[in-house]
């Protein structure tokens, strides 16, 4: 679904990606650990289009097409959805007219029909129900005023919303007390499936045991320098990444 | 007696000499005086010596200013010369087309009056449903009639030398609306007044409405005025309104300015607040070429209180001026000022607010913001914020910003799927929105937000073409 080879980007110039190679087959469920630093935000930003986040070299095939060749807007129509570690505020933007306008937009460029107010009303009813939030939080300006747990569940919530196909949570665990880990990981969970592709990007363990990973890969230094199962996850923890570092 | 007394005044004034000698006159000014010369005995009410009078003072009025210059400091920031440089017509020939108004604002639901090219048209308002407490009269048929009520009116708030403009257009205005209102605010009396500059014709044309509207004491009203136009013949519609609100009066004017791109737009407010009544506006600028928005709000008595609010939006080459003088002549009296600019391609604005608080004005509480969104690097904001203070008490503050489009989130909401025009202007709309919520009544917000939509999706065209 997702197939990453030979990657390299720059930030300000400055090489942090340095040649990413990664697969991601339809209906699993990836992590990338690694320490600050290592390029995981990073690697997250530039599978999204953000600008500033130049491509070097290699490529990106999503769905058998070139990725690195779309629009941010393309690439969410495509089924490519990032949640963002730090989701950024929208004062003077109401929290439901985004979510209807970012679900129509998909839509449309989808070639299905846009939904109402109403349609879409009860659809996200629903959603937010499962994710414990209030329908207030549909009232208020996106994400302003918002905490640190209610910005990580509404990033959950577009991500219900929009059904992409393959999700990117970037450290969308941090900032999170334990119930509300639980809380935004069941959401998660209730994504996956055989048609939907995830990378969790992740510092810690803790969120792994909430989603469960099918491989574990570790961004050292922009590269990956190590992959394996659910288990490596465990070891790192109890290791951490010094002895890897040591390696690389 | 009255007709004896009368009978000395009625003279024609085309038989006397026309009012200034012409040397060293600006060509447009000159050009103007002549019109006035040529239709001082066609204007309305020009058999009654008291307008006629009062004409000739304004062209008095109007020679000895001429059109400000760059060097006149309320004008330092708009250059004129390109409606100087042309030649306008009087709107002599009625048009006979109906006047199409765009979705939201034909639905604004309120009685109506429309003034096409400056003239009252009975045929395309709709006052059936005026409500109990508004009168609602053709200023060229008050004028035409020589009443009395109009001559103490008329200029009473718009003197002579406050501007060219004003001067200009108390010697050619023929008509507008004269607007009295008894009606209590709870009644929720509402009001609109369409002007349409029609650029039918091949020539441009020029006119001056002059409002005149009073609320009683405690009266209450909510009037939507827009300014429209379509057409590539360029216009100018130079309208004068005179405000005066009685103690205890409450109005609400929702403005919008959305003209014909090859239009000129000069509008002079003065509006009189007395004794703890409250002006509260809220102005919408989306078109013509050159727009010059200027307000006077006097703070005549105390605990009077004056909201100025708006926005303009300006693209490709337009030129868009709001100029705010606000006198706090009384004491307790506040003051509320928030205007945004969206400017993109070359477009320019001005923003110049003054508050002049006067010795007598203790405990003025007045605030101004003045903030700016620039979409393209050629367009630019003049600012000129300015506070004159003679009392000691006071509390006043302004503030100013210019920014850009934050980048952040522009790709927050493509990431969601929104292409790049839908991004920009989800935020251009949110940019506006806490100045748009100022404006309570919904039918009219409502028309706002579609001026709004349709200048993006004209800005946004220019910018892709």
């Amino acid at each position: 679904m997702l197939k990453i080879e030979g990657l390299t980007a720059t930030v300000e110039e400055k090489p942090v990606l340095k040649g990413i190679d990664l697969a991601v087959p339809a209906g699993e469920v990836h992590a990338i650990m690694g320490p600050n630093g290592s390029g995981k935000s990073t690697l997250g930003y530039v599978l999204a289009g953000r600008e500033g986040y130049e491509v070097t070299g290699g490529s990106v095939s999503f769905r058998g097409e070139d990725l690195l060749a779309m629009e941010p807007e393309d690439r969410a129509a495509a089924g490519l959805f990032l949640a963002f570690q730090y989701p950024v505020e929208l004062p003077g933007v109401g929290n439901a007219s985004f979510l209807r306008q970012a679900l129509n937009a998909v839509r449309r460029k989808r070639g299905e029909a846009e939904l109402d107010a109403m349609q879409f009303l009860k659809l996200v009813r629903g959603k937010m129900t499962a994710l414990g939030m209030t329908e207030e939080m549909l009232k208020r300006f996106v994400n302003v005023g918002f905490s640190g747990g209610e910005k990580k569940r509404n990033e959950i919530l577009q991500m219900a919303v929009l059904e992409p196909s393959f999700c990117i949570l970037d450290e969308t665990d941090s900032g999170l007390d334990i119930d509300a880990l639980k809380i935004v990981a069941e959401g998660v969970n209730a994504l996956r499936g055989p048609e939907r592709g995830m990378l969790v990007i992740t510092h810690y363990q803790r969120l792994l045991d909430y989603i469960v990973p099918d491989r574990v890969h570790v961004l050292l230094g922009g590269r990956i320098v190590r992959s394996g199962g659910p288990e490596l996850a465990l070891e790192l923890e109890e290791k951490g990444y010094g002895e890897l570092q040591q390696a690389a | 007696m009255a007709s004896s007394s009368r009978l000395p005044e009625v003279t024609n004034p085309a038989k006397q000499a026309p009012a200034v000698p012409a040397p060293l006159l600006h060509p447009a000014v000159a050009a103007y005086l002549a019109r006035h010369d040529g239709l001082a005995d066609r204007l309305p009410g020009h058999r009654h010596a008291w307008v006629a009078a009062l004409r000739r003072r304004a062209a008095e009025a109007f020679a000895h200013q001429g059109f400000p210059t760059r060097r006149n400091e309320a004008w330092h920031y708009t250059d004129l010369r390109a409606l100087t440089e042309t030649r306008f017509d009087e709107p002599l020939v009625a048009v006979d087309r109906p006047v199409m108004l765009p979705d939201g604002i034909a639905d604004a639901g309120a009685p109506r009056l429309v003034f096409l090219d400056g003239r009252f048209r009975p045929d395309l308002s709709d006052l059936e449903a005026l409500p109990e407490g508004v009168r609602v009269e053709s200023l060229g048929a008050l004028l035409e009639a020589g009443d009395e009520r109009v001559r103490t009116r008329l200029g009473a708030l718009a003197r002579l030398d406050a501007s060219a403009f004003v001067a200009l257009n108390a010697m050619l205005a023929e008509d507008g609306a004269v607007i009295t209102v008894t009606a209590k605010p709870e009644a929720g009396a509402r009001l609109h007044i369409v002007s349409a500059g029609s650029a039918s014709g091949e020539r441009p044309v020029a006119f001056h409405p002059r409002h005149l509207i009073r609320l009683a004491e405690g009266a209450g009203l909510t009037l939507f005025d827009s300014a429209l136009g379509e057409g590539a013949t360029a216009y100018l519609n130079n309208t004068v309104s005179e405000i005066t609100l009685e103690p205890g009066a409450r109005m609400t004017h929702v403005r919008l300015q959305a003209e014909a791109p090859a239009s000129f737009h000069v509008s002079t407010v003065f509006a009189e607040v007395a004794e703890r009544a409250e002006y509260d506006s809220f102005a919408l600028a989306t078109g013509a070429r050159l727009a010059r928005n200027e307000v006077h709000a006097t703070l005549a008595g105390p605990k009077a209180a004056a909201h100025l609010n708006g926005a303009q939006l300006g693209d490709g080459a337009r030129h868009v001026d709001t100029t705010t003088v606000i006198t706090h002549a009384a004491p307790d009296c506040a003051s509320r000022q928030t205007f945004k600019s969206v400017l993109a391609g070359r477009a320019r604005a001005v923003f110049q607010g003054k508050i002049h608080v006067h010795q007598a004005a203790q405990k003025t509480d007045g605030y101004q913001m003045n903030q700016a969104l620039l979409l393209s690097p050629e367009a630019e904001i003049d600012a000129k914020p300015q506070l004159e203070i003679y009392a000691d008490d006071v509390k006043c503050s302004h503030g100013a910003t210019v920014g850009e489009l934050d980048a952040d989130q522009l790709f927050y909401l493509r990431s969601r799927g929104l292409p790049l025009a839908e991004a920009r202007a989800v935020l251009i709309e949110a940019f506006l929105a806490d100045a748009l919520e100022a404006v309570r009544d919904e039918a009219f917000r409502a028309a706002l937000s579609e001026a709004t939509a349709a200048w993006w999706a004209r800005a946004h065209a220019e910018a892709g073409a």
